[in-house]
């Protein structure tokens, strides 16, 4: 591992993606026009709910707007860097071309997970912020350092978890070739992060814990940034993030056992 | 003579398009399943007895989320990435010399789509039924018939919508970010994640001349023995069909004659 090496590959990644992305500049457009609907979707959607309840688990509406705000920021991540990544990795496995990827001296999960980029999602994670600062301001959130460092922690956390469970369904693919479905699945729980966990019924809260820590994601984050959360649920994502970072580490190197190239 | 021969066209291609898509049975299995967000809507709404306040009871309510459910799983249309595909790839020329529109091939392969999806869709049903039992009801046939017809007219509409933003792909690259664009007010507007009976009197006002209601809320309603206006929801769906179907040609016959294949 030589981190120089690695850096100076991903300025080069970054450079060659953007590249070729910016050929499409009103597609960027779109896309943005598309991240702001979105997001005023949900809000709508978010005071549907709000209209008639002063609160919904427990979270006034103006709390719950802190977790639209993050989920759009990791949202965003996901298109900027998860998405665009992992779904060529299915493209990599059907054509076989994984073979070119593994046999470069680089290692091979930094290649196809950092390999492209995507830059309107930086518009839709830059609009989450703006909804975040304007969170600060109605919800009279005082910034001082302790606070902004858990929060950056435990946002950390999240995108790792994030990460974790894109890698690990999109490396199955290995076996089961087309797995594009499968993501459409993860994407479509992932969907539940716009809203507080505790708007959920009991068993689907132990669900949305244990089994696809999706409570993890965003919840607990927007626990952080009101100043109400215990120390143990922070200490407790740290270990699931890094429980979820390196099985999907082991996952990946496990499955590339079983790779065997297209048509042999 | 004419209509036996139309008849085998239409045979050949729903058998040859059914033996395609039972290949695809997981896949389609994994897209039955991501369709399931409106249950956890549904969760959201009686955990947090936001119903109250709209006057339907939970039982009408986890009715209304189930054939929302249905549906959608009955008019989702993907006829915009397929033809995407085809045409950066070439392949629509070949269709093009036949003596058959190539969206007749599209619509085949939805319906055949639909019919190997049916036995999974049923599935979830029966599950969520074991989950609910209160809500299991058999709705009388006529209605069934009824809600099965603006089902499939909800279908027609979202095909030939995505329809014409496919026939954009003769003048632009990526029309699926159109597609992308055009799916948020679908999904927030139609009713798959809050019947429209709870939206605010401001979007009412406006929201009945638009397609969205009667995509998804209108049959849903109808099947679950909601209040709605069958006959206004069946004549709007017929006049949104009209209204598209001459786009529909106008943009196809404009665009093939733009149409200039790959590489020539």
């Amino acid at each position: 591992m030589n981190p120089r090496k690695y850096l100076k590959v991903y300025t080069k990644f970054l450079h060659t993606s953007l590249a070729s992305e910016l050929e499409y500049k009103t597609n960027i457009l779109i896309d943005l026009i598309t991240a702001i609907l979105s997001l005023i979707g949900s809000i709508f959607l978010l005071s549907i709910f709000f209209q008639s309840n002063g609160s919904i688990g427990g979270w006034k509406f103006e709390e719950a707007l802190i977790i639209q705000g993050i989920y759009t920021i990791l949202n965003g991540i996901t298109n900027t860097w998860f998405n665009p990544n992992l779904t060529e990795i299915v493209k990599h496995i059907r054509e076989g071309t994984l073979d070119f990827v593994l046999l470069k001296p680089i290692d091979s999960q930094f290649f196809i997970s950092l390999k492209k980029i995507n830059p309107s999602g930086f518009l839709e994670i830059m609009l989450g912020f703006c909804l975040l600062f304007f969170c600060i301001r109605i919800n009279q959130i005082n910034l001082n350092l302790s606070f902004m460092t858990l929060f950056f922690i435990t946002i950390i956390c999240s995108i790792c978890i994030l990460y974790s469970l894109w890698f690990f369904i999109s490396t199955t693919t290995i076996w089961f070739v087309k797995t594009w479905n499968a993501i459409e699945v993860l994407r479509s729980f992932l969907y539940i992060g716009r809203f507080p966990l505790n708007s959920f019924s009991f068993s689907l809260r132990i669900f949305f814990s244990v089994f696809i820590p999706i409570a993890f994601i965003t919840t607990i984050p927007s626990e952080v940034f009101l100043g109400l959360s215990q120390l143990w649920k922070i200490l407790l994502e740290i270990i699931v993030a890094a429980v979820f970072l390196t099985t999907s580490r082991k996952f990946w190197l496990f499955a590339l056992k079983f790779y065997s190239s297209a048509s042999s | 003579m004419i209509s036996n021969s139309i008849n085998r066209k239409i045979i050949t291609l729903l058998k040859v398009q059914y033996s395609n898509m039972l290949e695809y049975r997981v896949e389609i299995a994994l897209w039955a399943i991501s369709g399931i967000i409106p249950f956890f809507m549904l969760n959201i709404w009686t955990n947090n007895n936001l119903n109250e306040s709209i006057n339907i009871s939970n039982i009408m309510l986890s009715r209304y989320f189930l054939c929302a459910f249905f549906v959608r799983q009955f008019s989702v249309v993907w006829v915009v990435f397929s033809f995407e595909e085809d045409s950066l790839m070439g392949k629509v020329s070949p269709y093009l010399i036949q003596p058959l529109n190539p969206f007749f091939r599209y619509f085949a392969q939805h319906i055949a789509e639909q019919i190997t999806r049916f036995p999974f869709a049923i599935i979830i049903a029966f599950f969520f039924f074991i989950f609910n039992p209160e809500s299991i009801w058999i709705p009388n046939l006529g209605i069934l018939f009824l809600s099965i017809i603006s089902t499939f007219l909800s279908f027609l509409i979202q095909f030939l919508i995505q329809s014409i933003v496919a026939c954009l792909c003769f003048w632009t690259e990526k029309a699926s970010s159109i597609e992308r664009l055009l799916f948020i007010p679908t999904l927030f507007l139609s009713g798959l994640l809050a019947p429209v009976a709870s939206f605010p009197e401001y979007v009412k006002s406006w929201i009945y001349f638009t397609p969205f209601p009667y995509l998804i809320d209108f049959p849903a309603n109808l099947l679950s023995g909601n209040t709605t206006s069958v006959f206004g929801g069946f004549s709007m769906q017929i006049l949104w069909i009209f209204l598209l179907f001459p786009v529909f040609r106008k943009i196809w016959s404009a665009g093939t004659k733009k149409y200039t294949a790959m590489g020539s």
